[in-house]
């Protein structure tokens, strides 16, 4: 919604005409939107989570007698990966920093650290996958890996997705300089990688920290 | 559309949104600061639970997942300030709503289904408990 | 070649899928074949493909758009009405010796396929068509926040509408009730293709729904008219607002338990098997938290319907606006805290049941209080009985009827007794045939003429009316009389005899429908024979209150040449009632996005993965996927997405349209 040259004075009570369009155009600027719709996305996103945080809160106790968490996680790999999120968060920050000076190649370097951030996870994530699975630890050993699985590997999913994206963007921007359309996408890939933080900061704490209590 | 794009406005087209492409409200981007301090909060908001957990620091299990629930809620608000932006203002608010909205779905859908289930448990698979199968 | 090599290209697609044993369903193959083989070449011959492409497929106009969404869903009503009679035939058939038409394989696809597709090819797609046309026009707006993203998702609804098609002549579609629950939908009880069909058809449809939601609500928040404030929006923009907010957040509920399923299908995961720790229970329960925020989904938009019909029919300002708003976002919120009466007699015992019966029989009070607003608003108003104010009475009646009963079925002791019976089945169709359905013959009377420029037949329009309306009380009725006997749902045959006659009425009452669709199908065939006689060259047939009514029938491209500046709820009546002038000169060049072919492109490719998906052909899905990424990545390279209407474009048609009101004498 745009702002109104109309108030309620000056109108009827004077006698003047009042008006009822606007004769001066004055577009919607393209992208205005975007933050907010790509804000409900995540939103939306949000809640495919909740589901899996949902699933994992009802099964996570169903051991079907195979291995308990205490069992499988390991701790200090869990914070390594950790921080490497927390690490690709903050380049971002600065990449968007430098965004906003303008200052294309520097921001260009910060996104490639994130990115190898972002691969440094994922390497790891899957490092951890692929034990388990050898372990005999697999998705389909009881309702409990289950759910750690499809939780943990759909945030994995996500880093992946935005990586690609990430990927996509250097090139554009690349190619097209840091334009306002350049900027906006920017800014929600920006949003998603963040979310993608809060969500694993409900992954660590519910998943393996509560999980290696028991 | 009646008609496909002609090419002679395609040039005006450009020109009139690098002008203003950008979001109206969207002024807090935070500074190197901010980005800093929030880093560093949630790098002590991290290591605390880890710690905790992996030392054995707390005796009780349930007062220690009560603790680093704790962290953790901590740690999700000092992300949405400080790197997520948000604040009340952005959009008119909608933002915030949209959040406040979905945390009230979010707190249903997982209070609701492991109540809900739990119930369920006790009711249709009284042995299960004892077994913890 | 041998048998390795043709599962690794077909995968478990083989001649045998084809279900060439059913003589009904080749019978109908033969018919879709032959009349889609005719409509094709009937398109060629005619040389519609370009147009069809340039000005509708790739399409972006919202208006097209929502245009295509309601083809769509009229499309998808033929077919689960088909599958309703068959049932209703069936049931009224197989007593005594007889064991009626349908075996139990095919029946049980038919009521599955009947409730998926009128729920989500028939209901959803007329919701988001409607809400698609109305409001983005309803605002004052040139078209909805994120054009392209329209029309992908529509691409996306309709590729899953074609996935459930296809499941009729290749394979077979799922045999478990419209919520596919599990374990019956496992893989150990259905191994075969059709909760797949299932599946997939729902994800891909899914995504567009969900995009759809986002579009709508950020086109709400973001593109209103100068002045108008949340306050001011028409009550229509109101429900689509909170409709799309329910979308967005139940959706993607019904995505991760659909994708949990499916894990449990194709990998072997334990979410909601028997073994290993599975619990079937916690996909009902996950299940219906989508679902119920579902039926207000439905539902909304056709309160919003009714709350503009009744209003300018009655020729008054609407009764209790800002209470409707209010009872509209109470139910929004309310509807996420009732999803367990889906399921009472789970087990979840006296505290947890008790709960949900009264957080339902709450939900119930805003909803009675926009009935009461109706009727105030119609109190000593001038009431012109057209079409859609017909239909909106109809509603007030049936649906208050269905209400009560659903009241009823709130109380857990009286639902241990009524769950799974045809009483359900009647309450439901109830409320959704009188609510939604009703709500979108009102509301597909009342903005036809804004649509296409002239209004749709009365007379043939009456007669829909009344076989509908006569039609729903003789097919639902008796299944409340049969409910109460205790007669339970989706059963094929039955043993005592003193149950026929309320079958038998039943499929007369599911006969009086059928006419009832066809006479909505010849009014809209008459009306557009006699468009000239029932042309509307004014755009403002109803003498209507809202802005939509402000541009021409049909609207041009653009909307509205100049940005409407609203003062007062009620806007074009504000307009009309301070004599406005309408602005006949000053035109500027309108800056609009251009077409593209992408969204149909992305359907197509979700067609063949979802296809490949099923049949597990995992080259071909694996290739389809990469397409995908392809074909998004490829999209958003391209810069130049918009383009400016000439000023002499806009000249040309507001002139034409300023020489049309001079003859109305306007």
């Amino acid at each position: 919604m745009s702002s109104v040259s109309l108030k309620k004075d000056g109108l009827d009570e004077k006698g003047e005409p009042l008006s009822f369009y606007q004769l001066e155009e004055h577009h919607h600027p393209e992208g205005s939107s975007t933050m907010l719709g790509f804000w409900m996305y995540l939103m939306s996103d949000c809640l495919i989570f909740a589901v899996l945080f949902a699933a994992y809160g009802v099964l996570g106790t169903s051991y079907a007698g195979g291995p308990t968490p205490k069992e499988i996680f390991e701790l200090p790999l869990v914070a390594v990966n950790t921080a490497m999120l927390l690490f690709s968060s903050i380049t971002y920050g600065f990449a968007m920093l430098s965004m906003e000076e303008g200052r294309q190649r520097i921001m260009q370097m910060w996104l490639a650290f994130t990115g190898l951030f972002g691969l440094a996870f994922l390497s790891i994530e899957m490092y951890e996958f692929a034990t388990l699975i050898h372990e005999g630890a697999g998705p389909t050993r009881s309702a409990f890996l289950s759910s750690f699985f499809t939780l943990v590997g759909t945030h994995g999913l996500h880093v992946t997705m935005g990586f690609i994206w990430l990927v996509t963007l250097m090139v554009q921007v690349q190619k097209h300089g840091l334009i306002a359309a350049n900027k906006r996408r920017l800014m929600c890939l920006s949003m998603f990688w963040h979310f993608l933080d809060v969500i694993w900061i409900g992954v660590f704490t519910f998943v393996y920290l509560m999980g290696s209590l028991r | 559309m009646t008609d496909r794009p002609a090419t002679a406005h395609d040039a005006h087209a450009d020109h009139a949104h690098d002008d203003h492409g950008h979001g109206d409200d969207h002024a807090s981007h935070g500074t190197r600061k901010s980005y800093l301090k929030g880093f560093f909060l949630s790098v002590i908001l991290t290591a605390i639970p880890f710690w905790a957990v992996m030392t054995g620091a707390f005796k009780d299990p349930s007062t220690a997942a009560l603790v680093i629930m704790l962290f953790a809620v901590i740690q999700i608000v000092v992300h949405m300030i400080y790197f997520l932006h948000m604040n009340g203002k952005s959009e008119n608010g909608w933002t915030m709503m949209a959040l406040i909205f979905t945390i009230i779905l979010v707190v249903i859908t997982l209070s609701g289904s492991i109540w809900v289930m739990y119930h369920l448990n006790t009711n249709m698979m009284p042995m299960q408990a004892a077994v913890d199968m | 070649m041998s048998d390795s090599i043709l599962k690794t290209i077909f995968g478990r697609l083989t001649l045998e899928s084809l279900p060439l044993h059913e003589p009904i369903v080749v019978a109908t193959f033969g018919m879709v074949a032959i009349g889609g083989a005719a409509l094709l070449a009937a398109l060629t011959y005619f040389k519609v493909w370009g147009y069809l492409w340039n000005q509708w497929f790739t399409s972006v106009d919202h208006k097209k758009i929502g245009i295509m969404y309601m083809i769509l869903a009229i499309v998808m009503l033929l077919r689960g009405f088909s599958d309703a009679i068959m049932m209703r035939l069936q049931q009224a058939m197989a007593f005594g010796g007889s064991e009626g038409y349908l075996n139990a394989h095919h029946y049980d696809q038919v009521f599955t396929a009947h409730g998926v597709i009128m729920i989500f090819f028939v209901a959803m797609p007329m919701v988001t068509g409607l809400m698609n046309y109305v409001v983005p026009l309803q605002i004052g707006a040139r078209d909805v926040s994120f054009p392209f993203l329209n029309n992908f998702s529509f691409w996306m609804t309709a590729a899953g509408a074609v996935i459930v098609m296809m499941s009729l002549f290749i394979g077979e579609f799922a045999r478990t009730g419209w919520l596919a629950m599990p374990p019956l939908s496992g893989i150990a009880y259905s191994p075969d293709v059709g909760v797949d069909y299932y599946i997939w058809a729902l994800q891909i449809a899914g995504i567009g729904t969900l995009l759809s939601g986002v579009n709508l609500v950020a086109t709400i928040v973001k593109m209103r008219a100068p002045g108008m404030g949340m306050m001011k929006m028409p009550i229509f923009t109101w429900t689509a607002l909170c409709t799309n907010i329910l979308i967005v957040a139940a959706f993607p509920v019904l995505t991760a338990v659909l994708a949990m399923l499916s894990l449990d299908r194709y990998i072997g995961t334990a979410f909601f098997t028997n073994d290993a720790g599975g619990n079937p229970m916690m996909y009902v329960n996950l299940i219906w938290i989508w679902g119920h925020p579902e039926v207000y989904i439905l539902v909304l938009p056709a309160f919003g319907i009714f709350s503009e019909v009744t209003s300018t029919f009655s020729g008054k300002r609407l009764f209790g606006y800002s209470s409707m708003v209010y009872a509209t976002l109470v139910i929004t919120i309310l509807s996420y805290l009732v999803w367990l009466h889906h399921f009472f007699t789970m087990g979840s015992g006296a505290s947890v049941n008790s709960f949900f019966g009264i957080t339902t029989m709450i939900i119930s009070i805003p909803t009675g209080a926009k009935i009461f607003n109706w009727l105030f608003t119609m109190y000593k108003g001038r009431i012109r009985f057209e079409l859609p104010m017909m239909w909106t009475i109809a509603f007030m009646v049936t649906f208050t009827i269905g209400g009560m009963t659903g009241v009823l079925l709130a109380v857990p002791p009286a639902d241990f007794v009524l769950h799974n019976s045809l009483f359900l089945v009647a309450h439901f169709h109830n409320v959704i045939i009188g609510g939604t359905l009703f709500g979108m013959f009102a509301g597909i009377n009342y903005w036809f003429p804004k649509a296409f420029g002239f209004k749709l037949d009365e007379k043939w329009g009456k007669v829909s009316f009344w076989c509908w309306v006569s039609g729903f009380y003789f097919a639902f009725m008796p299944l409340y009389v049969l409910g109460l006997m205790g007669v339970t749902r989706r059963m094929r045959y039955f043993d005592d005899p003193n149950l026929q006659i309320w079958f038998v009425i039943a499929a007369f009452g599911a006969a009086l429908v059928a006419v009832g669709i066809a006479a909505f199908l010849i009014q809209i065939f008459v009306s557009i024979r006699n468009r000239e006689a029932l042309a509307d060259h004014t755009g403002d047939p109803w003498g209507g209150r809202t802005l939509e009514w402000a541009t021409s029938s049909p609207p041009p491209d653009y909307n509205f040449a100049f940005t409407p500046v609203v003062h007062d709820l009620d806007a074009w009546y504000d307009m009309k009632d301070r004599k406005h002038q309408r602005p006949v000169s000053g035109f500027r060049a309108i800056h609009m996005p251009s077409n593209t072919g992408t969204g149909v492109v992305l359907g197509v490719l979700s067609i063949a993965f979802g296809f490949a998906m099923i049949w597990y052909m995992w080259w071909l899905a694996g290739l389809t996927l990469v397409g995908i990424f392809a074909t998004t990545i490829f999209h958003t390279f391209n810069y130049k997405r918009d383009f400016y209407i000439p000023v002499e474009d806009v000249i040309a048609s507001e002139d034409a349209r300023t020489r049309m009101l001079a003859t109305q004498g306007a």
